[in-house]
Order: C-alpha cells, then sequence, then structure tokens
C-alpha cells in the first residue's frame, strides 16, 4: 500500500498540487483521473520522487519515502516500475536491450537466465519476435507495451503508469488496460494509473481519485462515479455524448 | 550571475558523475563502446585536416622563407613543431569539440526530454554517472592518441607537399624533423589534450543532461555546448602554455 498525506508540490509561483492526501492498496488498480493540465504526473512523479515535494508525507508500506536518504530511496526504486506517459525506452537499446537493463544493473543473474526472464515479461505483454527492433522501428502501443514489460522485469511490487493508453485505438487500449489489471492481480501490485480515458475508468477502475486544478476533488469506485453529483466531475465523466446516454 | 549559477551546477553534476558507479562491468562495455564512438568513429575527420594542415604548413612556411640566409630545413622543424605544439592538440580539440560535443549534447538532452534519464533516475541508477562518466574516461584514454596520430599524419602531409611541389627539397624537409627536437614539446600537448577531452565530454554533457522543453532546446543547448567548449579549450591552452612553457 502507498499512503500519501498533505503533499503540495509548486513550481515557482505556479501551486500545482494542493494538499492532496489518499492512498492506494495492493493489489488493485488505482485511478488518478482528471483533466489535461490538473496535475496527475506532477503527482505520480512527486510520489516516485522525481519532483521534491515541498509539504506532506509518502509512505510505501509504512516506509516513510519522504524522509529517506538517497541510498535508501534507491533500495524502494528497485522495487518500483514506472511506464512514462512517453514510454521513455532507451532508442539506442533493442527491445531485449531495454527489458534486460534493469536485470543487468541490479542482478546477478547469469545471461540466459536475464533472457528467460525478458521473454516471460515479453511474453507476459503480448510481444514476442520483437526482441532485436529498436524503439523506433516499432508502433507505439508496442512501445508502450515493452515499456511495461521493462517495468515489471524486476517484480515489483509498486507499478506506475502515466497515461498507460493514450494515443492508442480503443481495443489496443482496453487490451493494455486489462493487461496492467491482470498483471496487478497476478503479481500483487500496488498499481497506480494516471488518465484520462473513460474507458478505462469504467473497465479497470477499483479506485479512483479525481484530481481537478491540483486539488483532490472526488474519491470512489467505477459504479460510483455515475451517481456523483459533484460538479466538477460530472462534467469531466459526461463530457462526451456516449457517457451522456450512457447516464440516462 | 548566471556563469556562476552554471559553474556550481557543472561541478555538482560533475561530483554526481564521480561518485561510485554501480557495476563495474556493464562501465566497462559502456567504455568500449564510447571510445569506439568517440576515438574511432573522429579518426577519419582527424586524419583528413591533419594531412592538409601539414601540408599548408610546409608550403605556406616555404613560401615565406625565401631568404637565402635561412636554412629550408628549418620549414620541416617548422611543421613539425606546429602541429606538436598547435595544432593536433588545440586545432583538432576544436574540431573534436564540435563534432563529439554536439553529439553528446544532443543525444543526452534528447534522452533528458523523453524521460530517459527519469526512467534511469526511477529504476535507481545514477543516470548522470551512468551516462557521462564513460564518455569522460574513454575521451580521455583515447584523445592522446588520436593526437599522436594527427602529429604522424600531419608531417607525413608535409613531407607529400614537399615531394609534389618541390617547395622544399624532401631530404632537407626530413632533416628538419630531426633538428632539435625537443621531447617535453610533445608531452605538453597531450597534457593539453587530456584537458580538452575533458572538456569536450563534460561540457557538452552538462548541457545536454540540463536540457528542458522540445526538441529546439535540444537544438540549442548542443549549439551552446560547442560554443561554451571551443571557448574553455582556448582559455586553457593559454593557461596551460603559460604553466607548462613558461
Ligand atoms: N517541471 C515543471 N515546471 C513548471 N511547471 C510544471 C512542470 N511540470 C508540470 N508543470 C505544470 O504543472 C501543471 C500540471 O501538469 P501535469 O503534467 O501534471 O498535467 P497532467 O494532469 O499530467 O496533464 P496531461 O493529462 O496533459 O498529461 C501544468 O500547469 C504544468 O504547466
Ligand atoms: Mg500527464
Amino acid at each position: 500500500m502507498i499512503e500519501i498525506r498533505d503533499i503540495s508540490k509548486s513550481f515557482g509561483n505556479t501551486h500545482v498540487l494542493k494538499n492532496i492526501s489518499t492512498f492506494f492498496e495492493r493489489g488493485k488498480t488505482n485511478l488518478i483521473i482528471g483533466q489535461s493540465g490538473s496535475g496527475k504526473t506532477v503527482l505520480l512523479k512527486s510520489i516516485i520522487g522525481l519532483h521534491k515535494i515541498d509539504e506532506g508525507e509518502i509512505f510505501y508500506d509504512d516506509k516513510e519515502f519522504s524522509k529517506m536518504q538517497d541510498k535508501d530511496k534507491k533500495e524502494i526504486r528497485k522495487e518500483l516500475g514506472m511506464v512514462f506517459q512517453g514510454g521513455a525506452l532507451f532508442d539506442s537499446s533493442t527491445v531485449q536491450e531495454n527489458v534486460m537493463f534493469p536485470l543487468d544493473m541490479f542482478t546477478e543473474m547469469s545471461y540466459n537466465e536475464k533472457l528467460e526472464r525478458v521473454n516471460f515479461c515479453l511474453n507476459k505483454v503480448n510481444l514476442e519476435n520483437a526482441n532485436n527492433l529498436y524503439p523506433a522501428e516499432i508502433s507505439g502501443g508496442m512501445q508502450k507495451r515493452v515499456a511495461i514489460a521493462r517495468a515489471i522485469s524486476l517484480n515489483p511490487k509498486y507499478l506506475f503508469c502515466d497515461e498507460p493508453n493514450s494515443g492508442l485505438d480503443p481495443i489496443t487500449a482496453i487490451v493494455i488496460d486489462n493487461l496492467i489489471r491482470e498483471l496487478t492481480l497476478e503479481f500483487n501490485m500496488t498499481t497506480v494509473i494516471n488518465t484520462h480515458d473513460m474507458n478505462s475508468v469504467m473497465e479497470i477502475g477499483d479506485k479512483i481519485t479525481f484530481i481537478h486544478e491540483g486539488q483532490k476533488w472526488w474519491e470512489g469506485n467505477k459504479s460510483e462515479i455515475l451517481k456523483t453529483e459533484n460538479h466538477e466531475l460530472n462534467s469531466f465523466v459526461f463530457a462526451s455524448e456516449l457517457m451522456r446516454n450512457f447516464k440516462t | 550571475m548566471k556563469i556562476i549559477f552554471h559553474t556550481g551546477r557543472y561541478f555538482l553534476l560533475l561530483a554526481k558523475v564521480f561518485s561510485r558507479p554501480e557495476k563495474g562491468k556493464i562501465y566497462f562495455k559502456l567504455i568500449l563502446r564510447e571510445i569506439e564512438n568517440l576515438g574511432i568513429n573522429s579518426l577519419g575527420i582527424v586524419i583528413i585536416i591533419s594531412v592538409f594542415m601539414g601540408a599548408v604548413i610546409t608550403l605556406q612556411t616555404a613560401y615565406n622563407l625565401e631568404n637565402p640566409l635561412i636554412p629550408s630545413y628549418l620549414i620541416g622543424l617548422t611543421a613539425r613543431d606546429s602541429m606538436i605544439l598547435e595544432f593536433s592538440s588545440t586545432i583538432v580539440g576544436l574540431i573534436l569539440a564540435g563534432k563529439v560535443g554536439s553529439n553528446i549534447a544532443s543525444e543526452i538532452g534528447t534522452m533528458r526530454i523523453t524521460e530517459q534519464i527519469d526512467a534511469l533516475e526511477i529504476m535507481g541508477v545514477n543516470s548522470a554517472s551512468y551516462l557521462v562518466l564513460p564518455k569522460i574516461i574513454a575521451a580521455v584514454f583515447i584523445n592522446p592518441f588520436l593526437t599522436i596520430i594527427s602529429i604522424f599524419v600531419g608531417i607525413f602531409g608535409g613531407y607529400i607537399a614537399a615531394l609534389t611541389t618541390g617547395a622544399v627539397a624532401p631530404s632537407a624537409y626530413i632533416y628538419g624533423l630531426h633538428y632539435v627536437f625537443i621531447p617535453f614539446y610533445i608531452t605538453y600537448s597531450l597534457i593539453k589534450v587530456v584537458f580538452f577531452a575533458f572538456i569536450i565530454t563534460s561540457v557538452p554533457a552538462y548541457h545536454g543532461y540540463y536540457s528542458s522543453g522540445g526538441a529546439l532546446e535540444v537544438g540549442r543547448s548542443s549549439t551552446m555546448a560547442v560554443v561554451y567548449s571551443s571557448i574553455l579549450i582556448l582559455l586553457f591552452n593559454v593557461i596551460l602554455t603559460q604553466l607548462l612553457l613558461t
């Protein structure tokens, strides 16, 4: 479980996150939703320590991350996988090298053991026969899947995904959503996903935290979200014709 | 004010670069790759410009020394010492600042804006050390060899010029090459090269590492990287010459 308490983050005079508190449970897909620019990416990067928070506390299973020394943070980071909004694959390395990278850095496995693990992870994301291609040679959806494979290669306890299905067609988007959900259940991870895709919310939203202008505006699950009276959340959820039809 | 900020941040980055690397074996591989990238791949350009510079120095000295009182073997000596003292260290350094520097700044800059550096950090890898240290070590190791090759090729270029144009008799040129040779000049040249190698890898790495924004900014930091490393090379050339040759 990950818990955050009253975290705030500013860049100069722009207050991006304002006193956000919430928790993300193990074995569940926790979604953070909100409009573009509401602060989702900043929140995710603050939780994993890429942004230094101004105030507040962050706990990884009762260990206070926000107060740790760099050395201890590194230990937590080895148990953490992150899928960046743009994939962030190493573009001078092949698919196989990308997924193997964390194993090279942090394990003493033999090459064959590593290769076996890489193929296992690539198999999990339904990517076979792509081992020797470079990121530039595969499609956006495949890149996202490689990024997921890399994120799970060290068997992380915590998985973070920043808009894992943005820019993908609806079918691939759902495939990726379900993939993340299955991995979460199978490996009992604490998973946190940023999204502004209502399809994902309805598909895999075990717990949903709605961020509006840097504040936590609402939280609940996917059945509650359709009945909410919250004005801002309503306009977010029912922005599309389709969802409006769904309500009535 | 800004220069203090950049200098401070540059040294903080260096401190991160030189903190203990995670895994020696991986660094060894990376260093070998960079030796190929930064060194072997620069060999062609170094050879081409050295041949031509050696030739042109020889011809110009020959045409400017038409006084019969000055012995013509001084042409060979001039070509030799120009290559050793300035050309093969400083000018080659400036050219590599353009080639290698822009390459490093844009590579690391692109990794920054596409979040690859964040990805490294989040895995618990010291990104500064992982990305920059192999480049510095590789250049500091391989650039002295490039310089020595440049010296030989340049002197050879002068010989070819002597042979083909007759501006100076080849035998006089060769005699000049042996005339009052000061071995310390080579040491001086190699010391300079080591400093320049450090500059043309670490300064562009700094500019790339702190890029932000998009492709345009990466282009800009790559230009700044070349400008600043060139200025620093010229500055250190003066400082080191003053320290070493007086
Ligand atoms: N490094 C930064 N420096 C300054 N401001 C920043 C920085 N990163 C983000 N911001 C600002 O913080 C706000 C929230 O940005 P963020 O990237 O978190 O939005 P988001 O919710 O992830 O949007 P999207 O759905 O488009 O990805 C924006 O107004 C942005 O300008
Ligand atoms: Mg975002």
